[in-house]
């Protein structure tokens, strides 16, 4: 083993050294914190060691603000770097480093775990689950996206971070081109919390299929449920494409294989092929659950039923097979010629048909209702006309020819920022406020909702508009810098004024969360919005077993229908229920991962041989466990349910 | 809610009012390719106002109409499961939108794939351009020159791109003369353009390969056929060779200014061959017709 101080070091700037700082800060004031408190052992046992989807769900949404912030602020680097011509703010190198993880933080870092992390509160409690098919692994998958998270992040102090772009095109991304070890951090980081999302994705098409309250047959389900049914097929098929391309990559850059390399065979365009055939389902896995989400608010505030049910599940079905074969659109210029750019062409407009379908059931969802504008309400709202903004803009990407002109310009960025911030980032932030109470047991404020909203939103599109303009001035993307007389200096100096805005705007909800803890008052009914799916039917908190007893659905949205129709929903008596017990093994399997990832990154091989050996010895310890879980008697049941009061029974 | 409405209309007034400034490059084109793709995103643009005009004014109606208010205070929205007709017709409707795009795209491509239609009966000026670093070498194998970061062809005469890269994958670009393709290390491909006034354009690579991406930029200059011969013969008398040694030196560099020689690394540094492994589905369907025509230099060699 050669062990050189110098590789982990990152020279000389202003930027890592605050970075370091902040970070050391950051954990010197966790731990601190955590002693005098004494919460070191309430850490380990209600967090840590949890494996209730509601806690996982917490925990990943947790991690994902936390990367919104991250990332949010590499974007806001960015945008000042670029905001007059010639700045100085950022080198090129760090420029690179910037817009590559911000790429790579905002979609596998960010969007994905907050949606997961919604699916992992929610879609037990809509299916009247009492959890997940297999809690255990639940929680070895989110130790896993947070320590490949965790790895990416550290990059930027410890050896420098990816620089070759989020899509790592090669041979930019090989060892000849980017020697220092930043994409040795994108093949493990990515592939370490890629794993665990795998592992989710087969998690929840089990519990969806498997485990239904009775009568809640599949076209019972939520909406959400089904976006969150359909995306974690997308994942199953998606990301072992993704495992591959990140292995060989790994084989490359670790081992001296030339799967991309220039010379000795090696095919850069096999990793381009690779990336998308992951990256554009990747696409769809955020945006999908999207759609789900609002479609719960829009018909809950509205007070209808979802119009055209049947069309909205269909599309959906529809736009994730579309979705694996119109990869070749990311590189229409690559010179495949007429024929295969029209197969490309065709099929990525095809999804435009579906996408239609759903904007339309959500306008006529809106007619006849009686609307109201909370703040999720009006984040599912803003959603509409941006992202349609986004989606025509799709197609005109779409035509192979029309991209020769936009292929890697301001306008593409515009493109997918148009169709991302709305499609998953507000629907993140909807969905964090529609349900927050159910978690909480308490709403965020709708005044201060209402003024981060209107800044995200005009902030949003001061920012990013622009943006088609510097396009067709012919501004193309990951350019640290240009000259005055390209004339683009005013419309980027808007932009930036735009995402100063969105961090006002962000500011405020963070402020919202803190605020409403402390002075909000309680919600004791445990469906503070009239909503209309199972998951309000439960008390707010949520017991740790969600349902005393399990529903009995006889029709789509069966808690409105209890409601409203009285027809009856808990018919069953409180028994004895079944719970698994906490485990710190998906924790320490996550540590390990951490380290093996590390000790990779940097050719350690004895280390890394170490920690592959510990992450054998942990699997096992998981495969022989013998531990069942534990049951709740009865008479505890009637306790809890008669503390929380109110509720169902 | 519709405090946005009038602020949506000021942007797309701002959107439409700009091109008649033309600061709008790529809806400024200065030749029939960028011409053909300039149509298409205006037309693209207008049939898209369409469907965004739809979407709108029922959004605006919907939100209008159904809010909650006092006067409507007791009021149970009905439930509706669908309706046949209603889901028919935006389905319908959006197909009919998309196969009227599949037409244009297709002929589109098809056109700027090739030499453009007036232009078919010339014989196009062959110039190779290779990106190394962060530079564009131009190769002229007619005329046995070479030139840096800055390439000359003349007015009004068709003329064959043929791109590869030392490096990391670039994109070639003069918006205002044609679309983009990409140069790599592994193929040749090929782009066709005719310039139909004369000046200077910008070009440059768009696809990110590195710290020194921002900078890789060229000047492609059209000019009268009867200058275009000067400089050629210019070039021919004045400039040095291109030897081996001064290309590997070329190579190492990161950025160079501009540089002119009287001979090209074609000689002992051939391109690669055409587009093979990748892709292969379409390989039959490569449109090189063009190629045909000038035998002297077809590059199926293999290195
Ligand atoms: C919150 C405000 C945001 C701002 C101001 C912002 C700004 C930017 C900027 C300036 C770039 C680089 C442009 C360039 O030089 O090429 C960029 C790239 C990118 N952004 Fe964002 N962004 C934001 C949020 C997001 C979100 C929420 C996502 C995804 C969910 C996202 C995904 C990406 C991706 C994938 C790239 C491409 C990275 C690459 O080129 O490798 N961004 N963004
Ligand atoms: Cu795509
Ligand atoms: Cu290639």
């Amino acid at each position: 083993m050669n062990f050189d101080l110098e590789k982990f070091k990152v020279h000389g700037e202003p930027l890592i050294y605050g970075a370091m700082i902040s970070i050391a800060l950051a954990s010197i004031g966790i731990v601190v914190g955590l002693t005098v408190f004494r919460k070191w052992g309430w850490l380990w046992r209600e967090w840590l060691t949890t494996v209730d989807h509601k806690r996982i769900g917490v925990m990943y949404i947790l991690a994902a603000l936390l990367m919104l912030f991250r990332g949010g602020i590499d974007a806001l680097m960015m945008r000042l770097q670029t905001a007059a011509p010639d700045m100085k703010f950022l080198d090129a190198q760090h420029y690179n480093e910037v817009f590559t993880t911000h790429g790579l933080i905002m979609i596998l870092f960010m969007a994905m775990p907050f949606i997961i992390g919604l699916m992992n509160v929610v879609v037990p409690l809509q299916i009247g689950a009492r959890d997940v098919a297999f809690p255990r692994l639940n929680a070895v998958s989110f130790w896993l996206f947070f320590f490949g998270a965790m790895l990416l992040n550290i990059s930027f102090v410890i050896g420098g971070s990816p620089d070759a772009g989020w899509s790592a095109y090669f041979p930019l991304a090989s060892l000849e081109f980017s020697p220092t070890v930043g994409n040795n951090y994108y093949s493990l980081a990515l592939q370490i919390s890629g794993i665990g999302t795998l592992i989710t994705g087969v998690n929840f098409i089990v519990t969806i299929l498997k485990m239904r309250a009775p009568g809640m047959k599949l076209m019972r389900m939520p909406m959400f449920t089904w976006s969150v049914l359909i995306t974690n097929v997308i994942i199953v098929f998606a990301f072992p494409v993704l495992t591959v391309a990140l292995a060989l990559m790994m084989f490359d850059r670790l081992f001296g294989s030339q799967f991309f390399t220039m010379a000795n065979g090696g095919m850069d365009m096999l990793w381009a092929n690779l990336f998308w055939v992951w990256g554009h389902p990747e696409v769809y896995i955020v945006i999908l659950p999207a759609f789900g989400i609002y479609s719960e608010i829009i018909a809950t505030f509205s007070k209808k039923n979802l119009y055209g049910y049947t069309s909205m599940v269909a599309s959906m079905l529809i736009i994730s097979l579309l979705s694996f074969v119109v990869w070749a659109h990311h590189f229409y210029t690559m010179g495949q010629g007429v024929m295969v750019n029209s197969f490309f062409s065709i099929s990525t407009m095809a999804i435009a048909v579906p996408t239609g379908v759903k904007i339309f059931n959500w306008l006529f969802t809106l007619r006849k209702g009686r609307i109201s504008f909370t703040t999720p309400m009006l984040y599912s709202l803003a959603f509409i006309p941006i992202f349609t903004i986004g989606g025509v803009t799709g197609v005109m990407l779409a035509m192979a020819s029309a991209d020769y002109q936009y292929h890697n310009t301001m306008f593409l960025v515009a493109h997918f920022h148009y169709v991302l911030i709305p499609g998953a980032v507000f629907a993140v932030i909807a969905g964090f406020h529609y349900w927050f109470p159910k978690v909480f047991g308490f709403r965020l404020n709708e005044r201060l909702g209402k003024h981060a909203f209107w800044w995200i939103i005009i902030s949003f599109n001061v920012a990013f508009f622009p943006l088609f303009i510097l396009g067709l001035m012919g501004m193309t993307r990951r350019m640290y810098t240009y000259s005055a007389e390209t004339g683009f200096g005013p419309l980027n100096m808007i932009s930036f004024a735009g995402a100063l805005g969105l961090a006002i705007g962000f500011a405020i909800l963070v402020y919202n969360i803190y605020w409403s803890t402390r002075y909000m008052p309680r919600d004791k009914t445990g469906d503070p919005w009239d909503a209309r799916t199972l998951e309000w039917a439960t008390h707010s908190p949520i017991p740790e077993y969600n349902f005393a007893v399990v529903p009995n659905v006889k029709s789509l949205d069966a808690f409105w229908a209890m409601k409203y129709d009285k027809q009856p929903l808990f018919e069953d008596q409180i028994t004895k229920i079944h719970m698994p017990s906490n485990t710190g093994k998906p924790f320490v399997l996550g540590v390990v991962f951490f380290f093996l990832g590390f000790f990779l990154v940097f050719s350690m091989w004895i280390p890394a041989i170490v920690a592959g050996i510990g992450v054998l010895i942990v699997l096992a310890a998981m495969s022989f466990d013998r531990d069942h879980g534990f049951y709740i008697p009865a008479d505890k049941v009637i306790k809890t349910e008669k503390k929380l009061g109110g509720g169902t029974l | 809610m519709n405090k946005k409405g009038p602020l949506y209309a000021m942007f797309f007034s701002l959107f439409l009012l700009l091109p008649g400034c033309g600061s709008l490059t790529v809806l400024n084109p200065q030749g029939p390719a960028a011409k053909t793709l300039s149509d298409t995103i205006i037309l693209s643009i207008l049939v898209m106002l369409g469907v965004l005009a739809v979407v709108y004014i029922l959004y605006i109606i919907m939100l209008v109409k159904y809010r909650a208010k006092k006067s409507n205070e007791g009021y149970i929205p009905p439930h509706e499961e669908g309706n046949k007709w209603l889901e028919a017709t935006w389905i319908a409707i959006p197909i009919i939108i998309v196969a009227f795009l599949s037409v244009v795209t297709v002929r589109t491509t098809n056109a700027v794939e090739n030499v453009p239609a007036d232009y078919k009966d010339q014989k196009p000026l062959v110039i190779y351009a290779s990106s190394s670093n962060w530079k564009w070498h131009f190769s002229y194998p007619e005329e046995g020159i070479e030139t840096v970061n800055y390439v000359n062809f003349p007015v009004n005469r068709p003329v064959e791109f043929r791109l590869y890269s030392f490096g990391p994958i670039a994109s070639f670009w003069i918006p205002q003369l044609a679309g983009q393709k990409y140069a790599m290390s592994d193929m040749t491909t090929y782009l066709n353009l005719v310039a139909e006034t004369q000046g200077d354009f910008l070009g440059r690579n768009t696809n990110f390969s590195g710290k020194g991406y921002a900078q890789m930029e060229f000047t492609a200059t059209s000019m009268s056929s009867d200058d275009y011969d000067k400089w050629v013969n210019d070039v021919k008398s004045t400039a040095s060779q291109l030897t081996e040694d001064k290309f590997k030196s070329l190579l190492a560099t990161a950025h160079v200014g501009r540089e002119t020689f009287s001979s090209t690394h074609l000689t002992f540094s051939p391109p690669p061959g055409e587009h093979s492994e990748h892709m292969d589905m379409d390989h039959s369907n490569m449109d090189h017709s063009n190629m045909e025509m000038d035998n002297n230099e077809h590059s199926h060699q293999s290195n």
